[in-house]
C-alpha cells in the first residue's frame, strides 16, 4: 500500500515504524526538517518538506497514487484540511486526528462531509482504555472484542497468587473451564502457553472470558476488586478530560488535579459535576488532603512520563486505589515493565493500533471481516478479532484438525449472543466473531492463520 | 456626562407621558367626570414641554453606561413628579406629598397606597393610578424604545438599567425588535386577562384596571377590600396571571417560538414555580382552620402567595390576620421576589440561585482549599462578573433596608410596622403587616417618612444601582 503520513510527531513516528514492519511504502510529510530527517535516519520511509496542505506538495508526496493518507499533525484543522486537499486532488481513503473535543461532538457529521475514512482520536481512545480498566480493576488492562461480549483479560499474578507453580492443563481441571489462558508474558518474552506451562509470581497472564465468567475466576484466585467508586485523576489535559466524562457518566466520582489555572476553569466549565483542584499533582499533601489514601481509582495523567510513573508508585504505596500510568514515550520499555505501576496506557501505541487495525482491513479478503487489533507485549503478540463471512478453509472444521501454524490459538468464539471457550471438537462458522492470538508473524486474513 | 441627551431623553419621556394621560382623560370624560379636565390639562402641559425639550436633536447622542443610568433614574422621577400632579389639580389628594408618594407606588409597581377610602376616587383617577402600574410594569423605556429609533447601538444602557434581573441579553439582535417582543407579549397577556375577567363576570372598568395592576405586578386595587370582594373564579384567574406575570419574559419568547422544551429548561423558572408551591402549602396546610374548606384556604393562600412573590400586592383576605407562621413565610417571600426580566420586584429568584450556589462554591472550597468551580445557571457557567455584582447587589439591598428601617422609626411605630413597610416598599409589593397591613395604609407615616418609602420604592424598581448612582458625586461631574 501507498502511505503518506503528514505530520512527523510522536503518532507519527510511531506509525511509520508500524506500517514499514509491515511492508508498506511510507512518504512523510512535514515542514520540520529535523523531525523529517530524524525519521528518515531511522525508518525506511521518504520524506518530503514542505506544508501538507498544500495541493503542490501533496503531488510530490505521490498522491495520485497513494492509498491512504493520514493528517497527524498537530492541529485538527490542519489534519482536517490536509484529508479534504488530498480527497479532491487523489482517489485515496483519508484518516485524520480530531482531538478537540468541541469537534468531537460532531464527529459523524465531520467523517460524512469530509469523506473521511476515520477519524481518529488518540486521547479519546486511551480514556475508554482507562475507563475499561477502572470499570473492571481485577485486571491491569482489558482489550474488549465482540462489542464488549469478549474480553482479553491481562493480569499480573502477585506473591501469593493460588496460580503460582500450577500447571495449565491442572488449572483447567481445578480453576474454571470457561476461562481460557492465551498469552504469558515473562519478562521480555511473550509465551503461548501449552499444557505443561507452569505459571510464576509476576507473570502477566491475559485469559479470554466473558466477563462476568471473569469475575467468578478472580474471586477463585483471590484477585478480585469491585468496580472503582471514585478516581483521581492527576494532570487536566484532553486525556483527563474525556475520561473524567467517561466516568461521570457511568456515576464515578472524579477529581481532576491540574496545576494550570486558566485549564482548570475551562474544565470546570465543561465538567460541572467533577471536582476541580487547582495545584501540583506531585504535591504530597495536596494529593493526600483531597484523599489519595481512600482513592478507589488514580490515573497519572500529566505530560511528564516520569511524573507519572513516580506518582503511581507513590500512590501505589499510600493507597489501595487501582493505578493507571500514562505513558508518551516508548523507551525504557523493559525497564518500565518491571516497576509495580499498576496499568501503564500508551497513548501513540494506542493510536497507532487503531489506524494499522483500519490499513489490515483494507487488505483482509472478503470472506472474513477484520474487525479489531490489539498490540501485545510491546507488538511481540497480537490479539485479532476477525468476522467470518463466507464459508472458507478454517470454518466448518473442528479446531483439533485443522492445520493451525505455530504460536496461533482460537481465544473465543462469539456465536449469535453466546461467548464459547473452544475446545478441539468447536468449530468456527459464518457469522461468528472470532478472537485469534498469534505471535512470531502478520496476518489479515483469517486464513493466513493455517499452515500452508 | 451627555446632559443635552439626558435632557432630550427627558423630553422624550415627558411627551409619552402626555400621550399615557389622555387615556384617563378619555375614560373621564366617558363617566362625565369633571376630574377629565385636570388629567387633560396635564397631559397638554406635559406635551408642550416634551416638545420645547425635544425641539432639536443634540448634536452628540452618545450614550454611555452612566448616563443611561442616570437618564433612567430621572425619567423615572419626572414621570412621578408630573403624574402626581392631577390628583392634586383633582382635590382627591389634597398633599402633594401624599399625590407623589401615591404616583411613585404606581410606576414602580409597589401598589402601596396612602388612600383610606379608595372608592371615593372618580374613574379617571383609578383608571390612572391603575395604569402607571402598566406603564412601569415592562418599563416606560422599553416601550419608548419599541415605538422611537433613539440612538442606535447605546440605547441597550438604557434598558440595562430598567430591566429587572442580574444580567439583560436581547432576545433578537435588534433592540428595537427585542423591546417589540417584549410589549408584544405584555400586551398579549394583559388582553387575554381582560378577556377572562370579562367573561367572569368583572365589568369592562374593573377588569382593566385589576388587569393593569396583575400584569404589571403593581397591586393598586380599585375596592377598599382590594379582591376581597370579587367571586373565586375571578380571583383564582387574577392569581394564575399574576404567577404568569412574575416568570422571564424569556420563557414566553420560547413559548412563542415553539420551543417550549428550552422554556421548562431556564432554571429560574423551575425554582420559582417551585417555591410558590411549596409556600402556598406550607401555609395552606397552616390556615386550614381559619376557612370554611380546604379549598378556600388553597385559593387564598396560591393568592397570597402570588401576590406577594409576584410583589403584586393583591389580596382576598386580611393575611394580617394569619397565624405567625404563614406570616413569616409571607415575609420571606417579600424578600425572594419574582424571576429576573419579569414585571415583579425583589432580589429575584436567579440572584437568590446565584447566591445559594455562591455558598455551596464557598463551603466547598472550605472542603478543598484548592477547588476550582464555576456558577452554573441554566447548565452555562455564570460570569464573574455577574456573581460579583449580584454580592455587590445583596450588600446594597440590605443597607438599603436597614438605613431606611432606621430613617422611618423616628415615626415611633412599632417594629413589625417599619421594618414590613421598608420591605413592602423595597420590593414594590404594597402592603406591609400590623399598621400597613392589606387593609391599613401608609398615610400614618410623616412626611419625611414617607420621602424614605418613596426612595426605596424608586431604588426597588430600578434595582438599586440607577438611584444609587445618582448619589456618587463622580457622576455629577463634566467629562
Amino acid at each position: 500500500m501507498n502511505i503518506i503520513i503528514v505530520g512527523c510527531g510522536k503518532v507519527g513516528y510511531t506509525l511509520v515504524e508500524q506500517l514499514n514492519n509491515e511492508d508498506h511504502d511510507v512518504v512523510v510529510v512535514d515542514e520540520r526538517p529535523e523531525k523529517l530527517q530524524n525519521i528518515t535516519d531511522n525508518l525506511d520511509a521518504m520524506g518530503i518538506l514542505g506544508n501538507g496542505m498544500s495541493h503542490s506538495t501533496l503531488l510530490e508526496a505521490g498522491i495520485t497514487t497513494a492509498d491512504l493518507l493520514i493528517a497527524v499533525t498537530g492541529d485538527d484543522e490542519k489534519n482536517l484540511l490536509c484529508c479534504l486537499i488530498a480527497k479532491k486532488t487523489g482517489h485515496c481513503q483519508t484518516i485524520a486526528r480530531v482531538r478537540n473535543p468541541i469537534y468531537n461532538e460532531e464527529i459523524a457529521f465531520l467523517k460524512e462531509e469530509f469523506g473521511l475514512a476515520m477519524i481518529i482520536n488518540p486521547e479519546q481512545a486511551t480514556a475508554m482504555e482507562i475507563a475499561q480498566i477502572f470499570q473492571f480493576p481485577s485486571a491491569i488492562r482489558v482489550d474488549s472484542f465482540a462489542k464488549g461480549h469478549m474480553s482479553l483479560l491481562h493480569f499480573r499474578i502477585g506473591p501469593n497468587s493460588p496460580l503460582i507453580g500450577l500447571q495449565l492443563f491442572k488449572f483447567h481441571q481445578t480453576m474454571q473451564r470457561n476461562v481460557l489462558v492465551c498469552t504469558v508474558i515473562r519478562g521480555d518474552e511473550v509465551i503461548i502457553p501449552n499444557g505443561d506451562f507452569q505459571f510464576e509470581a509476576n507473570d502477566i497472564v491475559a485469559i479470554a472470558s466473558e466477563r462476568r465468567n471473569a469475575l467468578e475466576f478472580f474471586r477463585k484466585i483471590g484477585a478480585a476488586k469491585s468496580r472503582v467508586g471514585n478516581a483521581i485523576l492527576a494532570g487536566g489535559g484532553k486525556v483527563s478530560f474525556y475520561l473524567a466524562k467517561m466516568l461521570l457518566h457511568s456515576g464515578i466520582d472524579v477529581t481532576i488535579i491540574e496545576i494550570d489555572r486558566a485549564r482548570c476553569e475551562v474544565l470546570s466549565e465543561q465538567l460541572p459535576k467533577a471536582t476541580i483542584i487547582c495545584g501540583d499533582a506531585t504535591d504530597q499533601s495536596l494529593l493526600m488532603q483531597e484523599g489519595l489514601a481512600n482513592a478507589e481509582g488514580f490515573a497519572a495523567l500529566t505530560g511528564l512520563d516520569e511524573e507519572n510513573i513516580l506518582l503511581s508508585l507513590y500512590t501505589n504505596r499510600v493507597s489501595g486505589a487501582r493505578t493507571v500510568t500514562k505513558i508518551n514515550r516508548i523507551g525504557f520499555h523493559s525497564v518500565i515493565s518491571e516497576l509495580d505501576l499498576g496499568s501503564i496506557v500508551y497513548p501513540r501505541v494506542t493510536t497507532s493500533d487503531y489506524i494499522l487495525r483500519y490499513v489490515r482491513s483494507t487488505n483482509a479478503s472478503k470472506n472474513s471481516e477484520f474487525e479489531k487489533l490489539y498490540k501485545l507485549a510491546n507488538g511481540k503478540a497480537e490479539a485479532l478479532e476477525f468476522i467470518i463471512k463466507e464459508s472458507s478453509s478454517v470454518s466448518g472444521i473442528p479446531l483439533q484438525d485443522l492445520n493451525l501454524r505455530k504460536n496461533t490459538l482460537i481465544g473465543c468464539i462469539y456465536r449469535n449472543g453466546h461467548v464459547i471457550i473452544p475446545s478441539g471438537q468447536d468449530m468456527m462458522m459464518e457469522g461468528d466473531s472470532v478472537l485469534v492470538v498469534i505471535s512470531g508473524y502478520r496476518i489479515s486474513d483469517i486464513r493466513e492463520i493455517l499452515e500452508d | 456626562m451627555n446632559y443635552a441627551i439626558i435632557l432630550y431623553i427627558l423630553g422624550c419621556v415627558l411627551k409619552f407621558e402626555g400621550a399615557f394621560l389622555t387615556l384617563p382623560t378619555l375614560v373621564g370624560f366617558l363617566y362625565g367626570e369633571n376630574s377629565a379636565i385636570a388629567y387633560l390639562v396635564m397631559a397638554v402641559i406635559c406635551f408642550l414641554l416634551g416638545l420645547l425639550l425635544t425641539r432639536k436633536k443634540p448634536s452628540s447622542s452618545n450614550l454611555y453606561s452612566r448616563d443611561g443610568f442616570v437618564a433612567v433614574s430621572l425619567s423615572w422621577i419626572v414621570m412621578s413628579i408630573f403624574g402626581a400632579v392631577p390628583f392634586l389639580l383633582t382635590k382627591e389628594i389634597p398633599s402633594y406629598v401624599d399625590a407623589l408618594f401615591e404616583t411613585i407606588s404606581g410606576f414602580t409597581t409597589t401598589g402601596a397606597s396612602i388612600l383610606g377610602n379608595v372608592e371615593a376616587l372618580s374613574h379617571a383617577s383609578l383608571f390612572w393610578r391603575s395604569f402607571t402600574h402598566w406603564i412601569g410594569g415592562m418599563g416606560v423605556f422599553v416601550f419608548i424604545m419599541a415605538i422611537l429609533p433613539l440612538m442606535g447601538g447605546s440605547t441597550m444602557n438604557l434598558m440595562k438599567a430598567e430591566s429587572p434581573g442580574p444580567s439583560v441579553s436581547k432576545l433578537v439582535p435588534h433592540v428595537k425588535d427585542t423591546a417589540k417582543i417584549l410589549y408584544g407579549i405584555y400586551i398579549g397577556i394583559t388582553l387575554c386577562e381582560v378577556v377572562l375577567l370579562c367573561a367572569f363576570g368583572m365589568s369592562l372598568f374593573d377588569s382593566l384596571t385589576t388587569t393593569f395592576g396583575t400584569v404589571g405586578t403593581g397591586g393598586f386595587g380599585i375596592k377598599n377590600d382590594s379582591l376581597g370582594s370579587y367571586t373565586p373564579a375571578i380571583q383564582n384567574t387574577v392569581t394564575i396571571f399574576m404567577i404568569l406575570s412574575g416568570i422571564n419574559y424569556a420563557a414566553f419568547f420560547f413559548l412563542l417560538s415553539g420551543k417550549l422544551k428550552d422554556m421548562f429548561k431556564i432554571e429560574e423558572v423551575r425554582w420559582y414555580l417551585g417555591t410558590i408551591l411549596l409556600a402556598a402549602s406550607l401555609i395552606a396546610f397552616d390556615i386550614r382552620g381559619m376557612y370554611g374548606s380546604l379549598r378556600e384556604a388553597l385559593r387564598h393562600s396560591f393568592f397570597q402567595v402570588g401576590s406577594i412573590i409576584t410583589t403584586t400586592g393583591f389580596s382576598t383576605t386580611d393575611f394580617d390576620l394569619w397565624p405567625e407562621m404563614s406570616k413569616c413565610v409571607l415575609v420571606i417571600l417579600m424578600f425572594a421576589g419574582a424571576c429576573a426580566g419579569s414585571t415583579g420586584g425583589g432580589i429575584k429568584i436567579s440572584r437568590l440561585v446565584i447566591l445559594f450556589k455562591s455558598i455551596h462554591k464557598e463551603l466547598s472550597i472550605l472542603i478543598h482549599p484548592r477547588l476550582i468551580k464555576k456558577i452554573r445557571m441554566d447548565g452555562h457557567p455564570v460570569e464573574h462578573e455577574v456573581v460579583r455584582s449580584t454580592n455587590v447587589f445583596l450588600a446594597i439591598y440590605f443597607i438599603t433596608l436597614m438605613a431606611s428601617t432606621l430613617l422611618i422609626s423616628i415615626d415611633e411605630f412599632n417594629f413589625t410596622t417599619n421594618f414590613t413597610a421598608v420591605v413592602a416598599t423595597l420590593n414594590n409589593i404594597g402592603p406591609g403587616l400590623d399598621f400597613v397591613g392589606p387593609t391599613q395604609n401608609f398615610s400614618i407615616f410623616s412626611g419625611f417618612s414617607k420621602f424614605v418609602l418613596m426612595f426605596d420604592m424608586l431604588a426597588g424598581r430600578l434595582e438599586l444601582f440607577p438611584m444609587m448612582i445618582l448619589l456618587m458625586p463622580s457622576t455629577w461631574k463634566r467629562s
